[in-house]
């Protein structure tokens, strides 16, 4: 049991990780543009393939900082040229055009790379065994992306909070009317934050697309469960992003680790409920069935009960 | 001129003008391509696996086209449509394909919408008996579709999933190590049909061995496998089963590999896309797979021909290597089927192919009329070290191959069916 617990808190925290790294960069944009940016994972995608290509001439290492400054920059083009243009007839243009967006990265991505899964490898210094406990081994590279992604929070936070950079992005969170009328771009604000979050979604790719598989399917795969993240943790709440992320990455890999259905409490108490009864399906429901549906259901009672999200300061 | 004459002119006139209209039409059928509609997921999750299925028609349709002059003289044409691996899509692309005059239909990947085109197919077939579509099925093996769901318009060209479990089960008999077995299978009907063959006959063959853990997951929607190889790893299993397929098998022996998870792993599919470079050199001697064939079995059995075949679609795909003899086997029935009538009327053509005994490269393969399921040798084999002699080529690149452990006859993979054929009247 204690086994179980310690591997499902271990497994689940980096996947929490892999999911803070990717909605860290959509809720300063969707909290500071309002923007829905449905491509978001896109960029995430483009971070693996640009990390993997660039690999091979310069190395993981080089790859590791180049791969998000590449895509940031691509990032900073969508704002500038495209997105800026859509923001004047509103948000549901916005949406339609990361939308839209996504669809185009995916099937370029197709025509380059094929559909086929990139070799994307580790590189051989991390390609080691870090632990083992309870006879389970734990990659040293594992715990790279651990690292990568809380030194990624912690720069985030003290540019946010430290920095007169971050004062400005904070402002025009809540207010951009304020802070344009105190004479600052925001517009430029705008694609600085779109530049930076892109490049944040890549270093996500840039290790995810290692830990999973990189093929073109991978940005869709994580589309979805983002945008959970990000209503929990509220809107460009870097913190809440964060304890969200935990929240569902840890939640769902504990219910899909432990046998557990309703079926367990009713023996508990002393109910059953016959197989061949109309409940039946759900009360002897296996808890790895419900875990997939899981974050989803989570995403619609915050929005019911808790519409800010857990440190969010405006309603989604 | 007399009366004769006028009759004997107005006749030749009708006989040059029929046999005018015959070469036009010959013609035409000569310049007309045999059309084959491929149905597979060519975006999303499984997108991969539909690209590489695709480089397997067109390399096949393409040498027979050069080679055989294709089918009684015409190309054959692949027409590829994006299903996105879903039913109701798939149904909707039948359709189309009708609609364009596309009489050969084929898919493989997914039995739950290998059943949505064969009741398409079926339904189509009986409310426009002018012009019918036949289905050639060239990897969905779910047993219903040659049993229960059976229909006249579909034909399987792989092993259904009994067979393949039944031969999987016989070897697994004969070792002694395996003891705790965990399955663990996609949520949908192939791996409900895994899981419950798996049951039934081990508790049948093997009565000691202890089914320690099941587990059903999503399909092609798992990124992060961690969690369920935990459960095997607490379940204390030595051996795992399982018939995932593309990302879903990929991703979990990856996991398993980098947890360090000590086990031999029973698959379907293990020799497929992805596995093999995931897996590298940890999986020699516990990855297992049943497959009809493996790239170095045209070494070990001394087939020059096949292997040239084989040799020939590494040289134009070498990011993937030739996976799929049956579709060798199936377009080549398909031709003797046409041929044989000189028609391509699905009906002509179906009731050729019924009983059709055919001599493969590859050995003797029969196609049961009872039920329309192909009947081939199969083979058990485990991944192993390149000696370049018997374990002569690699998977994918991988520096590791398949070695043959066990060979069944088609003979003796012949199963009982319910199926009740509902001949076209």
């Amino acid at each position: 049991m204690l086994e179980t617990i310690v591997f499902s808190l271990l497994n689940g925290l980096l996947y929490g990780m892999l999911l803070f790294m990717l909605s860290s960069g959509l809720t300063l944009i969707f909290g500071m543009m309002g923007v829905l940016n449905f491509a978001h994972a896109s960029f995430y995608m483009l971070g693996a393939y640009f990390a993997y290509t660039l690999g091979m001439y310069t190395g993981f290492w080089v790859a590791l900082f180049l791969a998000p400054i590449l895509v940031g920059a691509l990032g900073a083009i969508t704002e500038r040229w495209g997105l800026r243009h859509v923001h004047q007839h509103g948000h549901v243009p916005e949406l339609l055009f990361t939308f839209g967006l996504a669809y185009v990265i995916e099937e370029l991505v197709r025509l380059f790379y094929g559909t086929l899964p990139m070799d994307y490898r580790m590189p051989e210094g991390l390609d080691f065994t870090l632990f083992t406990l309870f006879g389970t081994n734990y990659p040293a590279f594992r715990a790279f992306v651990l690292v990568v992604a809380v030194v990624m929070f912690i720069g985030l936070y003290l540019l946010l909070k430290k920095t007169r950079a971050g004062l400005i992005i904070q402002g025009s969170l809540s207010r951009p009317d304020i802070v344009a009328a105190l004479g600052h771009n925001v517009p430029q604000v705008f694609m600085w934050v779109f530049a930076f979050g892109t490049a944040l979604a890549a270093l996500g790719g840039v290790v995810g697309g290692i830990h999973f598989v990189t093929e073109p399917g991978m940005a869709f795969m994580m589309g979805p469960i983002v945008f959970v993240v990000v209503v929990l943790g509220g809107l460009g709440s870097i913190p809440g992003a964060l304890i969200a992320s935990m929240i569902i990455g840890i939640l769902q890999t504990f219910v899909l680790s432990v046998d557990f259905s309703i079926a367990h409490i009713g023996a508990w108490i002393g109910v059953t409920v016959p197989p061949d009864h109309l409940f039946a399906t759900v009360w002897y429901l296996d808890s790895t069935r419900i875990a997939p549906v899981l974050p989803f259901l989570i995403l619609v009672l915050t929005l019911i009960f808790r519409p800010r999200g857990i440190m969010g300061k405006r309603e989604a | 001129m007399s009366q004769f004459q006028r009759k004997a002119g107005l006749l030749a006139t009708a006989v040059a003008g029929v046999a005018l209209g015959f070469t036009a039409i010959t013609s035409a059928q000569a310049a007309d391509p045999i059309r084959i509609a491929y149905i597979e997921p060519l975006s999303g999750p499984f997108a991969n696996v539909g690209e590489m299925g695709l480089f397997h028609f067109r390399y096949t349709a393409d040498r027979i086209n050069e080679e055989h002059g294709g089918i009684m003289g015409r190309p054959i044409e692949i027409v590829p449509m994006d299903n996105r691996q879903s039913p109701s899509e798939s149904a909707q692309l039948v359709q189309r394909a009708i609609d364009q005059g596309i009489q050969f239909i084929s898919q493989g990947n997914g039995s739950n919408v290998a059943g949505a085109i064969v009741e398409t197919v079926d339904r189509h077939n009986r409310r426009n008996p002018d012009r019918r579509a036949l289905y050639l099925n060239y990897a969905a093996i779910d047993p219903a579709l040659t049993n229960d769901r059976c229909s006249f318009w579909h034909f399987r060209f792989d092993a259904e999933s009994r067979i393949k479990m039944a031969a999987l089960s016989d070897f697994m008999m004969g070792e002694e190590d395996v003891k705790k077995v965990y399955l663990i299978n996609q949520d949908y009907s192939h791996g409900h049909v895994v899981a419950a063959e798996a049951k039934r006959m081990l508790a049948e063959k093997r009565p000691d061995i202890e089914i320690v853990g099941e587990v059903l997951h999503p399909i092609g929607q798992v990124r992060d496998f961690s969690p369920y190889i935990s459960r095997i790893r607490a379940s204390g299993a030595d051996s795992v089963i399982t018939g995932n397929w593309g990302n879903d098998l990929t991703l979990l022996i990856r996991e398993a590999n980098s947890a360090g998870l000590d086990v031999g792993f029973y698959t379907y599919y293990g020799g497929g896309l992805g596995v093999p470079a995931a897996v590298g050199d940890r999986g020699i001697g516990t990855l297992f797979q049943i497959t009809e064939w493996h790239a170095n079995l045209p070494v070990e059995q001394g087939w020059s021909d096949n292997e040239e075949w084989m040799v020939g679609y590494k040289e134009r795909h070498p990011q993937t290597d030739w996976y799929y003899q049956r579709v060798y086997n199936m377009f080549m029935m398909l031709k003797a089927a046409i041929e044989a009538d000189q028609s391509t009327d699905p009906l002509d053509v179906a009731m050729n192919l019924r009983g059709m005994e055919w001599e493969s490269p590859t050995g003797t393969v029969w196609m049961r009329e009872d039920d329309h399921q192909l009947h081939q040798d199969m083979y058990i084999s485990v991944m192993a070290d390149l000696d370049g002699d018997q374990v002569k080529y690699d998977t994918e690149n991988s520096g590791v191959g398949f070695s043959t452990i066990a060979k069944v006859d088609w003979e003796d993979t012949v199963l009982p069916t319910s199926c009740n054929m509902r001949m076209p009247r």
